[in-house]
């Protein structure tokens, strides 16, 4: 068999009357960029506190580099690196303190394992005596992400380290994370952000503690059965409402300034579709055929099962 | 050992860079010191009292003016007959009436025995129970001066019986220790901690090398060596403003110190793994630790004028026992074979709370 960075398998989670995780099954390999992708409660952040061993799972085993979660929970310590949602630093230390206690408290030092942060922590390095408190919302999480490194982890682990943080801090940040993997460090990263999805080797969906599909970006996008079209109009609201009064309508969800609509008729092309407009009285000013978004896809899974 | 040294350091930065912190470290002893001090000192000289002699005798004029050479007290009136008491007190001039039955002093010589009353204005309890302990100090050292000639004893008698002698006016010195102690050892460390919890920060660290012992170890040590410091800054404040004496051995009080500091520490940490937020981290402390202390454990009201269920109360607060050590080793001298049984119940409360908040820690892993 094979030797995953990651390994679970029907994982169950419950608090009181919630069931946080229910029968997870997934792997990561080794090197791999992995998404956990999901809406808010999903479970994304119970799933990942497990893999730290900072709570236990009810059901199930999950393991890194085979070591289980439960039984080797030191030894697991020692080569992840976690990076929880919430900023949890010390808002009272400046950066290089803050970077320097975590750096000792792991047995190491900054210059030890500088090259792997280096290039990361040049940004912050104008701020170095700044208290991380009174730092930017980009710059706390590049801070995080380097304590998260400091002991250069074999696994890093990611709670949604782009929520709240501006699009032009989380394209920087998604640059790190490719440069983390090309330092042979395996990640698993967690967002509910579609677009991020993309930047992934793998995604798993995942929507109220079930898997609804592991697999690569484009696997899952071609898991999207029927033609889309995207549609842009200045009726917005009425074209949303004619459409979905159609029978024939599969699929019709507003994306921005586009509505995405899909018909289980393969054969209704653009034409039809006008035509149909026109009957409403309604006017697109733009009708074209797009290949369906990762977004697409999960409202797709969640809406028709899961097909892995 | 480098982490635990990493951690001790990172805690002294949220310390130093905390101003309440600072302003509870250094600002809030000395302030307390002052204003009991002050608020104590002041009310207690040429406190007026009354005398009702009905004896007239050669014994109760030489206690008189025992009493008034002390210099805690001025005669302000001389009373008749027993019945002008009560009109006495309502003028609210005189805060005590010395009475001396008939035929005092022939009591005394025949009997061995005479009695003498002290009357106090219990509507001031505070000062009714320090004059009277203060004259019955007085009152006893001249029955021991006067042993070998009388042969006998006045025997006093007073509504409020409070044993303490003279010096207990100093009972504020040791009583501000306890609760300085108790503030930073309990309160501050049952906040820092509720802190990492609010923060995230103790999530991470429990994934870290550090050892949760190391953790909690790592987070006491600055608040014992600046409680430590504290307390010697109050006991320096006392004895150089106050003129507190020093007589006993201060090595033992340095023990004694130690001993309440770790006991204090221990239920800060209790306090710790039951709450989530600094608040109810403070709001406990405050409820289940300072306001007993404060209330009673002798340091403002004696512990003597409780009612009993609240006396035994006072028995479990380790402060009582705490500043009953704190004044015999500095006012009375007392050695180690005097103070060895409040030392054990301290001592032994203390592994108590340390054992107690042990397995909490355990139970919370």
């Amino acid at each position: 068999m094979e030797k995953y960075a990651i390994q679970i398998e029907s994982l169950t989670k419950r608090y009181d009357e919630v069931l946080a995780l229910d029968q997870v099954s997934l792997h990561v390999e080794e090197g791999e960029l992995f998404g956990l992708i999901g809406p808010d409660g999903a479970g994304k952040t119970t799933l990942i506190k497990i893999l730290v061993t900072i709570i236990g799972a009810d059901d199930g085993k999950a393991s890194i580099l085979e070591m289980d979660t439960r039984q080797a929970k030191k030894s697991i310590r020692e080569i992840v690196g976690y990076m929880p949602g919430r900023f949890s630093l010390y808002p009272d230390l400046s950066v290089e303190e803050n970077l320097s206690f975590f750096a000792r408290a792991f047995d190491t030092t900054i210059t030890e394992n500088y090259s792997l942060i280096e290039s990361i922590y040049d940004q912050l390095k104008p701020f170095k005596d700044r208290k991380a408190g009174a730092l930017s919302g980009g710059m706390k999480q590049k801070l995080a992400l380097c304590c998260a490194l400091i002991h250069r982890p074999k696994i890093l682990l990611l709670d949604e380290p782009t929520t709240g943080v501006d699009a032009v801090s989380r394209k920087e940040f998604w640059q790190m994370l490719r440069e983390i993997k090309s330092q042979g460090i395996t990640i698993l990263v967690s967002t509910p952000y579609m677009d991020e999805a993309n930047l992934c080797d793998r995604i798993a969906f995942l929507q109220g503690g079930k898997i609804l599909s592991i697999d690569s970006p484009k696997n899952i996008t071609d898991q999207f059965p029927w033609q889309l079209f995207a549609i842009k109009s200045q009726q917005k609201y009425a074209l949303i409402e004619w459409l979905r009064a159609w029978e024939k309508v599969s699929y019709c969800y507003a994306f921005g300034e586009y509505l995405h609509v899909a018909f289980e008729d393969n054969t209704i092309q653009a034409k039809a579709l006008n035509n149909y407009l026109g009957t409403g009285s309604i006017s697109a000013s733009e009708i074209t055929v797009i290949s369906p978004t990762i977004e697409d896809t999960f409202i797709y899974l969640m809406e028709h099962g899961t097909r892995c | 050992m480098k982490k635990f040294y990493a951690f001790v350091q990172k805690e002294f930065y949220h310390i130093f860079r905390d101003t309440r912190t600072m302003m509870i470290l250094f600002a809030l002893p000395v302030a307390l010191v002052i204003i009991f001090g002050y608020a104590l000192n002041n009310d207690y000289k040429n406190i007026p009292i009354g005398v009702l002699n009905q004896s007239k005798d050669q014994t109760s004029e030489k206690l008189i003016n025992r009493i008034i050479g002390s210099g805690y007290f001025v005669v302000e009136k001389s009373l008749e007959k027993p019945q002008d008491i009560p009109s006495a007190f309502k003028l609210g001039k005189i805060k005590l009436v010395l009475y001396f039955p008939a035929h005092f002093q022939k009591e005394l010589y025949h009997s061995k025995k005479a009695q003498v009353q002290l009357i106090a204005d219990a509507s001031d309890i505070n000062t009714a129970i320090n004059t009277t302990s203060y004259l019955s100090g007085i009152i006893n050292e001249f029955n021991a001066e006067n042993a070998r000639e009388i042969n006998g004893g006045i025997q006093i008698s007073t509504r409020m019986i409070f044993n303490q002698r003279l010096l207990s006016v100093y009972l504020f010195i040791p009583g501000v220790i306890a609760l300085i102690l108790l503030i930073i050892s309990a309160l501050l460390t049952s906040v820092t901690l509720a802190r990492e919890k609010e923060m995230g920060t103790l999530e991470l660290l429990s994934i870290s090398p550090i050892s949760p012992y190391m953790i909690i170890i790592g987070k006491v040590i600055p608040y014992l060596i600046l409680s430590l410091l504290n307390s010697f800054v109050i006991i320096l404040l006392g004895i150089f403003i106050f003129g507190l004496p020093m007589t006993g051995s201060i090595s033992l009080l340095i023990m004694a110190c130690f001993v309440y500091t770790v006991a204090s520490l221990s239920l800060g940490i209790l306090i710790s793994t039951r709450v989530e937020t600094q608040q109810a981290a403070m709001f406990a402390s405050l409820v289940t630790l300072m306001m007993p202390t404060m209330l009673l454990s002798g340091f403002i009201f004696p512990i003597e004028s409780l009612p009993l269920p609240l006396q035994v109360i006072s028995n479990i607060i380790p402060a009582t026992h705490f500043i009953v050590l704190i004044k015999s080793i500095m006012i009375k001298g007392a050695g180690i074979t005097v103070i060895w049984k409040p030392f054990i119940i301290l001592i032994g409360m203390t592994s108590l709370f340390l054992f107690v908040s042990i397995q909490s820690l355990k139970r919370n892993n």
